[in-house]
């Protein structure tokens, strides 16, 4: 057993992890963990751009900005939360540019923008240049950039460690335990405030943009020890995955003018959105490839569509979108510049997650009350300022604005809070839990079990879904998670031993899941990304309010909390 | 269809020596290098350790010897390779399990180029102003994932491994050529030391082995050529 003492830890290397860091680390003794090397860290997938309303190419305000978010997010978003968003984007996107990060630039010399799904000007007129974008390998700039920074600033890294539990008593979080994966050694870590920022949990379901590694667990892991969870019901598909893999095609491929057809070469989003056609927010996107397919206009009676990009031009394509133009030239073999791509929607991104105030701290119940010494940021948090549906280029936004935050909030927790003492055996609950793993005599399997769950979720809780499909859901997970007692590992080593750690994840996955669908399942309204058949409309009298799912030992109870409103009254969204 | 694959196993916990696995699964069309060993780990033999994340060749966990160059298990497609297929882990970096190696000498050798903006100038208000043609000049070593492929594909850091290797260059190469930074003049002389891109002897393995297309050998003569003639 090996102990650290450090005034915080910062749990996962992405984006809101490392620019938490760099903001902490100011003037707190800070330990980074991450289960990969940080610059594995699915932030490096993003590739579209950043939003900020810097009026580079013409004219933009945040105001606009802000307008576009809350009605993209079917006003389910706290209005106060997403006015900081947009302000503070601008000034995230300049920092950005100051630490290094290789923008595109306008033939002047300042930073390029292009335009985004959901993206308007003057409150829903047109499209607008908002994104700011380094081809479409932003993401991965971002992710170079503040990791170079943290080596600059000396950031202590504790590279794969993998964070198995978190140490929660007396309503206050005094650090956590993780597994070293090259040794098998359990670790505590000591610590004043933790902040969680792992990322999403894509990985619940079958065709999907995010990483393996996105499972989720501190997620879980917080549900586990009390926190609730917000908004659970909202997961985004992304409308242009790779057919069948999953690999997100960015949006960006339609800000530079690509077209969305069927099977009649038609561009069917005309009729859903005749306004900003193929860059109507993603919910709406992805229902209406949906609805194509159902309709028996998928490409060949398939259930996919094509991505046109062929009237672009050799030039737009490789310079503006050299990554995908890669992705689809490897993958499917052809050649966007000539050929129609193949795309159906892939399950990209949690609006949901662990609930926190503007400064990062977690919050437990429906008054707003911090944990003291926990904090989340990015996209394992509701803030909440996705809503019911994220634009596209938010969450590279949020994962720099309220990391900061909280990074900013943690020195200041940090110079004040006492260190408080470890529970006692702090280490026990998870070292049982591996020995239970490691010593099952059972036959299950854990990618049986996974593959069942994915395809489940795929089928029944994605872009529609409807009572009698949750409830099967619902049931199926319970008949999976009790087979998952019974699983099996054969590798009973101690180093890299991920057999045992994706046997952990499956645990964590099937929790999200169910949180997932009961929540669903309770929400009888559609709104943004959780489209109810049996309840098609929106319901703004009973439902204009978050969730909070908590898990008790009756099952999943839930509460719920009204939504902020400012400046914007709900109104219907049309595009 | 299915599939051969020979995967070199090595486990210090309990193996004296490597030894070669034989699987044989089955995989669609469109399956990856990476879907295969998956199969094996998921279906066959879960003790198999590998590192993964993406899946898509963006975040540079899964480089690995393949048919003997090194890839990226997840940017291969198995359609496109001969069978059985043979994989190994990276030449030149310590075997920690199977695929999994040391990394760490890797990042410390990145860490050495300081791999960071440099430049302690007020910043303005708003952005830093370059132009498209200063963007370009650094353009290709951005690219960069830091999986390793190029400096464990390097004959001269086999016969070395003090030398610096490819993808630190590469770090350099990004900062050097940006107008915005300031830092030249310490990081040229971490490159002109004996461990620098003197060891070098453009055999352009890097350059074939990137899986981001980024020409390394080229970046290297830049910086040689910089050291040699005191220009940027």
């Amino acid at each position: 057993m090996m102990y650290h003492r450090h005034d915080a830890i910062i749990v996962g290397a992405g984006g809101a992890g490392l620019r938490a860091a760099l903001e902490a680390s100011a003037t707190a003794e800070v330990a980074v963990l991450s289960k990969l090397y940080p610059t594995r860290s699915h932030t490096g997938a993003a590739q579209g751009g950043i939003g900020a309303a810097l009026g580079n190419m013409e004219e933009d305000r945040w105001e606009w900005h802000m307008f576009d978010t809350v009605k993209g997010s079917d006003y389910l978003a706290d209005q106060d939360t997403v006015e900081i968003l947009c302000r503070e984007a601008i000034e995230a996107v300049y920092e950005l540019e100051h630490m290094g990060l290789p923008f595109d630039r306008t033939p002047d010399g300042r930073l390029a923008q292009r335009r985004f799904g959901g993206h308007t000007r003057n409150f829903g007129e047109g499209p607008v240049q908002r994104s700011c974008y380094a081809a479409d390998r932003t993401g991965h700039m971002i992710l170079q950039t503040l990791y170079q920074q943290c080596i600059k600033n000396g950031v202590r890294f504790f590279d794969e460690f993998h964070v198995l539990d978190l140490l929660i008593e007396d309503g206050g979080c005094r650090g956590v335990v993780a597994l070293e994966l090259a040794t098998g050694d359990l670790h505590i870590f000591h610590a004043k405030a933790v902040l969680l920022a792992t990322g999403g949990f894509g990985r619940l379901f079958k065709i999907t943009s995010n990483a393996h590694a996105l499972t989720g667990d501190c997620v879980a892991i917080a549900f586990r020890r009390g926190v609730p969870l917000e908004d659970m019901e909202f997961y985004q598909f992304h409308p242009t995955g790779i057919y069948k893999m999953g690999i997100l095609i960015s949006e960006a491929a339609r800000g530079e003018g690509g077209i969305l057809r069927n099977r009649d070469g038609e561009r069917f989003m005309q009729r859903y959105a005749p306004t900003l056609l193929d860059l109507a927010p993603r919910d709406m996107v992805s229902r209406a490839i949906h609805a194509e397919i159902r309709e028996g206009r998928g490409i060949g009676g398939k259930d996919y569509v094509h991505l046109d990009l062929t009237h672009l031009g050799r030039d737009v394509v490789e310079k503006k979108l050299p990554e995908i133009s890669d992705f689809i030239r490897t993958y499917l073999g052809i050649d966007p510049v000539k050929e129609l791509v193949p795309v159906q929607p892939t399950a990209h991104y949690a609006m949901g997650g662990i609930p926190t105030d503007v400064d990062g701290r977690v919050i437990i119940d429906e008054q707003n009350t911090p944990l003291p010494g926990l904090y989340a940021a990015g996209e394992c948090a509701c803030v909440s300022v996705h809503g019911a549906n994220r634009l596209g280029t938010n969450s590279l936004v949020d994962i720099l604005v309220f990391g900061r935050r909280a990074g900013r909030h943690i020195w200041r927790f940090v110079r004040e809070a006492d260190l408080l003492p470890l529970p006692f055996e702090p280490e026990a609950p998870i070292r049982s839990e591996v020995s239970r793993i490691l010593e099952g005599t059972g036959r299950e399997s854990v990618a049986d079990l996974r593959r069942m769950m994915q395809q489940e979720m795929m089928d029944k809780t994605s872009v529609f879904r409807e009572k009698a499909g949750l409830q099967e859901v619902l049931d199926h997970l319970e008949e999976l998670r009790e087979r998952s007692r019974k699983i099996r590992v054969q590798d009973k080593g101690h180093s890299f031993n991920t057999a045992l750690l994706e046997a952990l994840e499956l645990g964590y996955l099937l929790d999200l899941a169910e949180v997932t669908v009961a929540s669903a399942l309770a929400r009888t309204e559609s709104r943004g990304a959780h489209y109810r058949e049996d309840y098609p409309k929106r319901d703004d009298v009973n439902w204009l309010k978050h969730t909070l799912a908590y898990r008790t030992p009756n099952g999943i109870e839930f509460r719920y909390k009204p939504v902020v409103i400012t400046r914007f009254h709900p109104e219907e969204r049309k595009y | 269809m299915r599939v051969q694959f020979r995967v070199k196993r090595f486990n210090p916990e309990h193996d004296k020596q490597p030894y070669w696995g034989e699987y044989e699964v089955e995989v669609e069309s469109t399956d990856r290098v990476l879907d295969g060993l998956h199969s094996i780990k998921w279906y066959i033999d879960d003790t198999l350790a590998l590192r993964c994340s993406c899946a898509h060749g963006i975040c540079g966990s899964d480089a690995m010897l393949i048919n003997g160059r090194n890839r990226l298990a997840c940017k291969v497609l198995i359609k496109d390779l001969k069978a059985p297929i043979v994989v190994e882990s990276m030449r030149g970096f310590r075997v920690l399990k199977d695929l999994v190696v040391d990394m760490e000498p890797f990042f410390a050798k990145y860490r050495a180029v300081k791999p960071y903006l440099v430049n302690d100038e007020p910043p303005p208000l708003t952005e830093r102003l370059q132009t498209p043609e200063d963007r370009a000049r650094y353009d290709d070593t951005t690219k960069c994932i830091l999986c390793g492929a190029c400096t464990t594909s390097c004959p001269s850091y086999w016969a070395n491994s003090e030398y610096i290797g490819p993808a630190a260059i590469v770090a350099a190469h990004r900062f050097l050529f940006d107008s915005r930074d300031r830092g030249a003049k310490e990081r040229l002389q971490v490159l002109n030391e004996r461990s620098g891109v003197w060891r070098c002897r453009t055999i352009f393995n890097c350059t074939d082995a990137c899986p981001r297309g980024i020409s390394v050998t080229k970046a290297i003569a830049q910086l040689k050529k910089a050291l040699l003639f005191q220009t940027l």
